[in-house]
């Protein structure tokens, strides 16, 4: 019987410990961003130098851009961080952010196998994704409503691709992360339209290269934005507002500058104040 | 064997190195686990042992139902738990979305019909034996059930350990509900498909070896407590 | 002696086969022994009686409410002490915790135990077990002890051991139980009920069951018995 109540008296100090280890509350923001700025590693640079100036915690949840805002929407964030312009203006059209700011750029390429079966190296995207559609190279899509699925299919088409009528088994919808479409894509030799951060610090790239780049089109533009308090009213406004002028600020926008891979930079600040 | 060789050397060095970061994710990891495997052996066993010493109307049901969802999709549990827990949904206003506690509830009820239905096999096979001695005794089904848990508490261990290897080794519930957020809600299985996101295969595997080495030492641990209770109580 | 319990066209059918049949009885006696052959029904009739089984047809009559208890072929022991598995049935009854372990410990003291009170139950001889199931039992003081084969899983020793509690038990509480051993039946019973087939047979009493059996069935069951 002594051996009942230990048992429980047991059971009964682990619940406890279980319901209270770590209640100690910090002072922390969450913000909805995106995997390419989570997995190029930038945020674990930036985020340690905002902490030590406000002692504010960014607590990151790393998603696809559309999935980002929609927790976002949700009242799940008070800030995101993403790249998909056209999304974001909708999204503060809607109400549920109440000013978009610039940030940073960095740039798309376009990842293949170095043989380049499909002869698309260049400079030129729209041309890359021609000749790529044309040899029915294998190519892999993202497919996850990303800001880069969407940029991948704002350049099919200005490329004069009609995907709904060319895809085929060459284009394959994988609905995944940049890094899982990416590991999609070595063991295929597929080609692969990627952000360069992700690129640089992915590490299982097997036989691919680099195929596209430099194109000003290329270019993909991360924008900042507070949620509306108005519609979340849980929404840590100061503080999100606080980690917003701190990224476009001097002191930000030079910590994202010096964040480099390998010698090379990856995000290039340009915020307008 | 290159392929293999290498993430055993990475763990290790990470093992060897104490590295505090690791620590920090295998703490969270077990207390997460730990705690979802807890609360699923209170709700659930009591549960378990019920199906089995009950006659009520439901019960063939119940336990279909149990059976079940000892299936469970843990991206189902996640979602269902994400969609309870956003500030949009109905336990909105608590603030437990990409909190430990979140990652605990989400485990908690992917766990809990395996343990009931685990342990609703244990008592059932013990009732057919105890039955007519506790009923002489005046036991009635409530009581018998209390006394049949306590009696096959060694045995239950077994329903205890298959909740809580369910429990650590998912990565679907705690991804969605948990966040991934480092130092945070980071665990082995969302580290490990991070790792894998960033093509960083042999990190990756070296962390499955460590969890993996973590399950059986706990496995281990459970079996020998449970041989030497058995001993010591037939 | 008056009647303790008179059993009325009492019948339990189970997938088409009569288990007990129309049975009727009239039991009186301090110390009775239910005899027959393997599947008679014998088990069964015990457990109606305590309870733990709901005839199909037919009543019992109780004119005068007995405690009961119930000792089985093989013991049930729970996965605690010997001394914990006595005092498990004496709280179900209601009792104290003080009282409970008081009179757990005279109850192990008195099947010859005491020694043995704070060994794991499940670890003891299968004698010992049952000698504790008796304990449990005997603790409980009941008006009538019900035991089903009691012996039947013991070496002589342990059954000479078990039989001496019997005794000592039923100088306080009236005696209900089946044998297969027709010596312990000799020793133990006053009358003798026998039954065949689920019909009672034969009720005599246990001097004249041995010498003049009235029916073919127990001549031939006595004569199968002891070769």
């Amino acid at each position: 019987m002594i051996s009942r109540r230990l048992f429980c008296s047991a059971l009964a100090a682990a619940s406890v410990l279980a319901a209270t280890a770590s209640t100690a509350e910090e002072r922390y923001i969450t913000v909805s961003s995106t995997t390419s700025t989570e997995q190029s590693g930038l945020f674990g640079h930036l985020l340690p130098a905002f902490e030590k100036t406000s002692g504010i915690k960014v607590r990151v949840v790393a998603l696809g851009t559309g999935q980002a805002l929609d927790m976002a929407r949700r009242g799940d964030a008070d800030v995101v961080f993403v790249h998909d312009r056209a999304a974001e203006e909708k999204f503060v059209a809607e109400g549920f952010g109440l000013k978009r700011q610039e940030v940073m750029y960095n740039d798309f390429i376009v990842a293949g196998p170095k043989a380049d079966p499909a002869k698309a190296t260049g400079k030129d995207i729209l041309e890359g994704l021609r000749r790529i559609e044309a040899a029915k190279a294998p190519f892999v899509s993202r497919g996850d409503k990303s800001g880069t699925h969407a940029a991948e299919l704002r350049y099919w088409k200005a490329a004069g691709v009609d995907l709904d009528a060319k895809k085929g088994a060459w284009y394959r919808d994988t609905g995944s992360g940049m890094g899982p479409a990416l590991n999609t894509a070595a063991s295929m030799n597929a080609y692969i339209l990627a952000d360069r951060g992700t690129w640089l610090s992915f590490k299982n790239r097997g036989d691919l290269g680099i195929i596209v780049e430099g194109d000003t089109k290329l270019f993909n533009q991360y924008g900042v934005i507070l949620v509306n308090p108005a519609k979340h009213p849980h929404v840590k406004q100061a503080d999100g507002q606080k980690f917003i002028d701190w990224v476009v600020s001097d002191a930000g926008q030079k910590t994202i500058a010096e964040y480099k891979i390998g010698g090379e930079q990856l995000f290039f600040p340009n915020a307008q104040r | 064997m290159h392929e293999f060789n290498q993430p055993l050397i990475t763990a290790w060095q990470l093992v060897a190195g104490a590295d505090a970061r690791l620590a920090d994710i295998v703490f969270l990891s077990l207390r997460v686990s730990l705690s979802a495997t807890l609360i699923a052996c209170v709700a659930g066993m009591p549960m378990g042992a019920l199906l089995a010493v009950g006659r009520f109307p439901g019960r063939r049901v119940l336990i279909v139902l149990f059976n079940g969802l000892m299936g469970l999709p843990p991206v189902v549990v996640g979602l269902l738990v994400y969609l309870l827990l956003s500030r949009a949904g109905p336990l909105g206003r608590f603030g437990l979305l990409f909190s430990p506690s979140a990652m605990i509830i989400a485990q908690a009820i992917l766990v809990t019909p395996i343990v009931a239905a685990l342990t609703r096999q244990v008592i059932a096979d013990a009732w057919s034996e105890y039955r007519e001695q506790l009923r002489s005794l005046g036991a009635g089904r409530t009581r018998a059930a209390a006394t049949l848990l306590w009696d096959g508490r060694f045995s239950l261990t077994t329903a205890a350990l298959a909740g809580f290897g369910r429990a650590i080794a998912e990565v679907g519930a705690v991804m969605i509900v948990g966040g991934n957020i480092d130092g945070v809600t980071r665990v082995m299985t969302t580290t490990i498909a991070l790792e894998t996101s960033k093509g960083d295969l042999p990190l990756a595997l070296a962390l499955g070896f460590i969890l993996i080495a973590l399950v059986l030492a706990i496995n281990a641990l459970a079996y020998a407590l449970r041989g030497w209770a058995q001993r010591k109580w037939g | 002696m008056g009647a303790w319990l008179a059993i009325d066209h009492l019948g339990l059918t189970e997938g088409g086969t009569n288990i007990i049949d129309d049975v009727s009885l009239t039991l009186a006696a301090q110390r009775t022994v239910i005899l027959g052959p393997n599947g008679a029904g014998k088990s069964t009739l015990l457990r109606l009686i305590h309870g733990l089984l709901h005839p199909g047809s037919g009543r019992m009559h109780w004119p005068g409410v007995l405690t009961q208890a119930m000792v089985f072929q093989r013991p049930v022991m729970l996965r605690t002490t010997a001394l914990a598995n006595v005092i498990y049935g004496l709280k179900l009854k209601g009792h104290t915790a003080a009282e409970s372990e008081q009179r757990a410990r005279q109850a192990l003291a008195r099947v010859g135990l005491e020694q043995l009170a704070q060994r794991p139950a499940r670890l003891l001889s299968g004698g010992e077990q049952q000698r504790v199931a008796l304990a449990r039992a005997w603790a409980l003081e009941p008006q009538l002890l019900i035991l089903d084969e009691p012996t039947a899983s013991l070496d002589p020793a342990s059954s000479r051991e078990v039989e001496r509690i019997i005794t000592d038990i039923a100088a306080g509480a009236r005696i209900l139980m089946t044998t297969h051993n027709l010596g312990q039946a000799r020793r133990l019973a006053e009358e003798i009920v026998f039954i065949d087939r689920g019909r009672v047979v034969e009720q005599t009493p246990v001097g004249q069951f041995f010498c003049l059996p009235q029916t073919g069935a127990a001549q031939r069951f006595l004569k199968e018995e002891i070769p």
